[in-house]
This record gives structure tokens, C-alpha cells and sequence, in this order.
């Protein structure tokens, strides 16, 4: 599936991601004031299948999973960075949002169209004609990815 | 086999002899930790559409602390919904007693050895006990409610060792916000971090669990302290049974381990800047900075010792007039106590402001949230764009002795002019 990429710095943090003065508001509310800081009128511009490629340290702070639940709201397919912070990454996953290590940013520019290929690890860029290279989901977590997320994955383990 | 104390605890928590770094493996959580925002109102519909029952109620302790005294229909909502959903499943429930990271510890429910989870990221906090405590999300949590187990990757120990004596006035918080902004928000790296040498030995149990606690804005998995007699001090004193904490603390040479050494003796208080815990400085380098309200409050900073420290810089002080302080101490307890002590009637005649004990502006939440534009100096954990109320707001990060100081003189300054008197 293609989208555009929307570019973000270092350490996206979950209160920009889903500020927490909106916690007891709902999805949509929160969903409205994802990343208003970081990359003004996101929830405007973004649409469905788009990507996330942000820096080091993504989705640093809380354990909300309401910071994935938004991005998953504003229909993002793929998370992509150059790392992730741990709690948001397990999340992710959890959430059947797919979240890729990419150590190398340089050859992506802000809105252009991507491919994103899970099965082959690879980012393909359509304009430039060429591919970027994507770290593998460990084993035990492409598995629950392929289920659609944990309650899934457990829903087949509890039958 | 040589392990770490963080292996050790997850090969306990896995039924196996040994675990190597880097596997991963189910482990059998002793403890699951939730609270009102992320908790029952989140986990219970993910449960019911799983069909599954609560693996083991006795294992489950709820602390309401999120929604307390937001002044909101929708917080009063969450919280009789918490309130509801504890009845119906018969767990362990604590209802605006305080902040969850400083009720459960204070409750003896954190023992060394333990392998925890919470439904917070700064469940961190209980790597201060000796216990591998780590915060998770809404889902994973019904997951471990329903089956009691969670997958852990096997952590590297990164070890900061600091050696030397803190000054008069420094405090666990400065050692913390160095660290930020030494190692970064992600030097971490999700892996363990485990505190140790003279200076952390010296540390009360009470500014143990600061380090532990930001931990997490260390980007840390956890934050583990090895038990010792303090430890075992503490929790004979609240009547629960430290157990063989001696067996846990890592071995000479176990694998894995990177090491990093630093001098208590020369820190100074530090502060971080807006808007992240990685700006931090020495205080001397920006001191002068106007702000409008000082908050102590948090998990991080409102404990008995955090408002001990500060009660005794405001000692026959009064808050400078341009200046509004905000006290929340961490828990009802932490504040009885203080109150016994005579700690909350310096804070009264100093001029402050008693807030609830809860989470509070610390994370967005309750009535005395940020206005546009001020400036606030704060001890709590973090200082990103818009997390204590409106956008434009701007927070600096420091001590609660160094947020106590401030409110005197009315812009950052050193703490430690304070306390030579």
C-alpha cells in the first residue's frame, strides 16, 4: 500500500502524541491534537495508509497506548524510526500497528510516496525509483503481528 | 553461571536456571499493578472481548490516582467505573490514597525479587525494592491479567556506579537529571539500568525510588537498585517480609555488563530546561530565570523526604509575592506524616498552596493545570511541550529543594545558599 511519508525528529514524545489534558475526552479528541506541536495540522493532512518516519527515541514517555491508538485512528499504516522507546514499540505491536527500526533517514524527504513492503524489510521510494532497507520484526512479535495485534494472538491461544 | 541482578530475577520469574542476554522469554508476573486512567476502564472491555477471567485477582492491586479531583464529570465517570470494576473482581484497591509508584511500595506490596508490571511507565519505580518492575500498556496488561505471564527480552545491566558523598542539598533528582542529560532519553537503550557504589548506598530508601522512578526518561526497561539492610529496614518497619533479599544483586564478571562511573562529590543541584529532561544544567548556569508557580508534587517529587528538604529551605521564609507554590504531597500517608512533623504548617505559613494527592498538573490532569504562557519550575519527571497544561507553557525540571528555593528568592537559584543557614 503507498502513502506519503511524514517526516519528525527526535523523540516524538506520547505527550505529542496524545496530550494528556485530553485523556478522559476520547480518541477523537485526542486524535485532533496528535503531534500539533511537531508537525502543525497533522490530523488534517494525513490519510489513510500515510507513514510515520521519525528519529531516534519514538514514542518516549508514557505508557499510554493511546499514543499508538491515535496514529491507528488517523489511519498510519506503519510506524517507522530510527529507534524506539520501549514501551511504545511493545504497544505498537500490540496494537497490530507495525513499528520498523530504520537506521537510515537520509534518503526520505517529507511527503514523498512510499511503498511499504513488511514481508520483504524493505521501504520502497516510488518517485526516486529505488528501496531503503528496514530492520526485521523479531520472531515472537511478527507473530503476533500477524495476527492482528495481542488480543487476537491470545484469542487463538485461549480456544 | 555468572548473572546479573536483572537476570537472575527474570530466570526466577521463567522457572530456569539461567537466562542469557538477549533471549527472550515468558515470564510469570508475581505482581500487576494498574490505575484509573489505564486500567479498569481500558482493560475491561479488551478482557470481556477476550472472553477470559482475571488470571488471579490476589495478584492484582488497582490505585486510583489519575482522575482524582479533576473537577471533571468525565474523570468523576473513570473513577466510579475503577471503583465498580474493583467490587466486581475482588482485587486489592486503594481509592485517592496517593500516587500508585508511592502507595504500593508504602503498602508492602514490593519485595525484592519480585518481577512486576504496571500499567504506568514509571513503574520503573520499583527497581528501588529490588523488584524487576516495568511499566506496560493498556493491552498487554488484559493480556497479563488474563494469562498472568508477559514476554521480557532478557536485558544488558548498564551500571552507574557513583562513588563519592553528595552535597548538603543535592538530591537523588540532580543525580537524575544529570543523567538525562548526560546519557539521553535513550541511553537506556530499554535495557537495565541498575543504580550502585557509596553515594547510592547513602540514598534513603525514599530517594532511591526517585532514581528508579526516571529511570524511564532514562528510556531504561527498569531501574534496579540491589536490596541491602536499608531495604530490609524498610519493609520490616511496614510489616512485610523482605524474604532472601540477599540473594539478589549481580555477580563479579556476569555478562553483558556496561559500566559507567561518576563523582557525587562534585555534582551540583541541576535543572532542565524546556522541553525535555535531557536539557539539564548545573543551577549556576541559569540562575535568574523568572517563573510564575513552583510546583512539588509527583511520585518523583512529593514524597515524605522531598517535602521534608523543602520545608526546611522555607523555615521562617515566606514565597517571594510574584511567585505561587503548589504542594501535593505524593500520598495521604506521606502526608499525615509530614503533618505529624510539623513539615505541612511550614508549608502554610510559607504561603503554598495544598493541592490533592494525585498525579495532578504532573501529567496534565485536575484543575490547577498551566495556563498560556507560564512559567513553571517543577519536581516531577517531565518537562515535554504541552504535558502540564496549555502548549505554551514552559516547565524547568528541578529538586524539589531547588523548586523550594526558587519560590523565596521569586527566579532559579541554588538550593544550597538555603540551607548553610
Amino acid at each position: 500500500m503507498a502513502g506519503k511519508i511524514f517526516l519528525l525528529g527526535n523523540d516524538i514524545d506520547t505527550d505529542q502524541l496524545a496530550p494528556g489534558r485530553f485523556m478522559g475526552q476520547g480518541i477523537k479528541k485526542l486524535s485532533e491534537h496528535c503531534l500539533e506541536n511537531a508537525y502543525p495540522n497533522f490530523p488534517k493532512l494525513v490519510k489513510r495508509g500515510d507513514v510515520i518516519f521519525g528519529g531516534k527515541n519514538f514514542g518516549t514517555g508514557s505508557s499510554r497506548e493511546q499514543a499508538v491508538e491515535v496514529l491507528k485512528f488517523l489511519k498510519i499504516s506503519v510506524v517507522i524510526a530510527q529507534s524506539f522507546a520501549g514501551i511504545f514499540y511493545r504497544n505498537s505491536i500490540n496494537l497490530g500497528l507495525p513499528a520498523v527500526v530504520c537506521y537510515d533517514n537520509l534518503h526520505v524527504q517529507d511527503g514523498e510516496i512510499v511503498d511499504f513492503d513488511l514481508k520483504n524489510n524493505q521501504l520502497n521510494l516510488i518517485e526516486k525509483n529505488k528501496s531503503i532497507k528496514l530492520e526485521s520484526i523479531p520472531t515472537n512479535l511478527m507473530e503476533i503481528l500477524n495476527d492482528g495485534g495481542l488480543i487476537p494472538h491470545l484469542k487463538k491461544r485461549i480456544k | 553461571m555468572r548473572m546479573s541482578l536483572a537476570q537472575k530475577i527474570i530466570s526466577k520469574a521463567a522457572n530456569r536456571e539461567f537466562v542469557s542476554v538477549g533471549e527472550v522469554v515468558t515470564a510469570k508476573v508475581d505482581l500487576a499493578m494498574i490505575h484509573d486512567s489505564g486500567g479498569p476502564r481500558r482493560v475491561s472491555p479488551i478482557l470481556k472481548d477476550l472472553g477470559a477471567n482475571l488470571y488471579n485477582p490476589s495478584k492484582i492491586v488497582v490505585v486510583s490516582d489519575h482522575f482524582v479531583s479533576s473537577g471533571t464529570e468525565s474523570g468523576e465517570k473513570i473513577l466510579n467505573f475503577t471503583r465498580d470494576w474493583v467490587k466486581k473482581n475482588n482485587t486489592t484497591f486503594y481509592d485517592s490514597e496517593g500516587i500508585c509508584h508511592v502507595v504500593l511500595p508504602n503498602k508492602g506490596h514490593l519485595r525484592p525479587g519480585m518481577f512486576v508490571v504496571g500499567g504506568d511507565s514509571h513503574s520503573t519505580t520499583g527497581g528501588a525494592f529490588g523488584a524487576y518492575m516495568f511499566g506496560i500498556g493498556s493491552t498487554e496488561m488484559a493480556g497479563v491479567l488474563a494469562t498472568g505471564e508477559i514476554w521480557v527480552k532478557v536485558p544488558k545491566t548498564i551500571l552507574l556506579n557513583w562513588h563519592g558523598k553528595l552535597s548538603k542539598g543535592v538530591m537523588a533528582k540532580d543525580i537524575m537529571l544529570y543523567l538525562c542529560g548526560k546519557l539521553g532519553m535513550d541511553g537506556g537503550k530499554y535495557q537495565a539500568i541498575e543504580f550502585m557504589g557509596q553515594a547510592i548506598k547513602n540514598l534513603s530508601i525514599n530517594e532511591r525510588m526517585t532514581l528508579s522512578n526516571m529511570s524511564a526518561e532514562l528510556g531504561a526497561q527498569v531501574g534496579l537498585i540491589a536490596p541491602d539492610n536499608k531495604t530490609a529496614d524498610f519493609l520490616t518497619n511496614i510489616g512485610a517480609n523482605p524474604g532472601n533479599w540477599k540473594n539478589f544483586f549481580t555477580d563479579d564478571k556476569a555478562t553483558g555488563i556496561e559500566k559507567h562511573n561518576f563523582n557525587a562529590s562534585i555534582l551540583e543541584p541541576q535543572v532542565a530546561t524546556p522541553h525535555s529532561p535531557s536539557n539539564s544544567l548545573p543551577v549556576s548556569e541559569i540562575e535568574n530565570t523568572k517563573v510564575e508557580i513552583a510546583y512539588i508534587g509527583a511520585c518523583t517529587g512529593a514524597k515524605y523526604e522531598d517535602l521534608n528538604i523543602a520545608s526546611k529551605i522555607l523555615k521562617n521564609n515566606k514565597i517571594h509575592n510574584k511567585i505561587k507554590l503548589l504542594v501535593a504531597p505524593a500520598s495521604l500517608e506521606e502526608q499525615k506524616k509530614a503533618k505529624q512533623n510539623g513539615i505541612m504548617k511550614i508549608f502554610e505559613d510559607a504561603g503554598a498552596f495544598i493541592l490533592p494527592n494525585s498525579c495532578g498538573i504532573c501529567a496534565g490532569y485536575g484543575a490547577h493545570r498551566l495556563d498560556p504562557n507560564i512559567k513553571c519550575i517543577s519536581s516531577t519527571a517531565r518537562n515535554f511541550k504541552g504535558r502540564m497544561g496549555d502548549k505554551t507553557s514552559k516547565v524547568w525540571l528541578a529538586s524539589p529543594a531547588t523548586v523550594a528555593a526558587t519560590a523565596i528568592f521569586g527566579s532559579i537559584t541554588d538550593p544550597r545558599d538555603y540551607l548553610l543557614n
